[in-house]
């Protein structure tokens, strides 16, 4: 969903030390304008494969993952 | 084979079940639960459904959810297996298969393993219908 309005399935970002999820998804509405919309709305963020909240900071070498919702089942 | 997966090849429910029944003579019943492809979705015909998973993320819930399972309800064994990729319409999607002494608590907890994979399960469905192709966003 996502990958198919940015273009890309991963991406590499340098983002300041101390950087929250909450704040990294500012960062990627600047980003990647075209997703700016579900950022706002439902994406989920999970850092090394784990559901991060909007406090939880990355770090370096951190995997994160946009998670829209999910439709398993 | 593990009793937990994400597979592209379709599986068998028998096989599945045996699988399951393997782990304990104590078994007295097992539950199932199939997801099937409909050909339906919102009053549009659907004429393909394709399943995306996040590698890695999607098997490790699939296994919490087991785990979580067997610690919180009085069963023996479960087993989860979904699908991925492009799945004809009434194939099989999802299974979970819920092994317990007494029916009750195999009921129980093959209710609450499928509601809990459709809400941290990252894995994603899109159908497309002859208006084009759509990611579901939703989970009923």
């Amino acid at each position: 969903m996502l990958k198919g309005k940015v273009g890309k399935e991963e991406a590499s970002l340098s983002i300041p030390e101390n950087t929250s999820a909450y704040q990294l998804k500012n960062i990627l509405k600047n980003e990647f304008p075209a997703i700016a919309e579900f950022v706002d709305k439902n994406i989920m963020i999970s850092i090394n494969q784990e559901f991060a909240d909007k406090n939880t900071i990355i770090k370096d070498g951190d995997e994160v993952a946009l998670l829209p919702p999910f439709s398993g089942g | 084979m593990d009793l937990v997966r994400i597979q592209k090849e379709d599986f068998q429910v028998s096989a599945e079940v045996e699988r399951v029944k393997a782990a304990s003579k104590s078994i007295g019943g097992i539950v199932v639960f199939v997801g099937t492809a409909r050909d339906i979705s919102k009053g549009e015909e659907i004429v393909k459904l394709d399943f995306e998973h996040y590698p890695g993320m999607a098997e490790k819930k699939l296994k919490e959810i087991r785990d979580t399972a067997l610690k919180n309800f009085n069963i023996i064994e479960m087993g989860i297996v979904h699908r991925i990729g492009h799945i004809a319409i009434g194939g099989n999607i999802v299974l979970i298969a819920a092994a317990a002494q007494h029916r009750n608590d195999a009921f129980m907890a093959c209710e609450w393993a499928i509601t809990e994979l459709k809400r941290i399960t990252p894995i994603w469905k899109k159908e497309t219908t002859k208006k084009g192709e759509v990611w579901v966003e939703e989970h009923p």
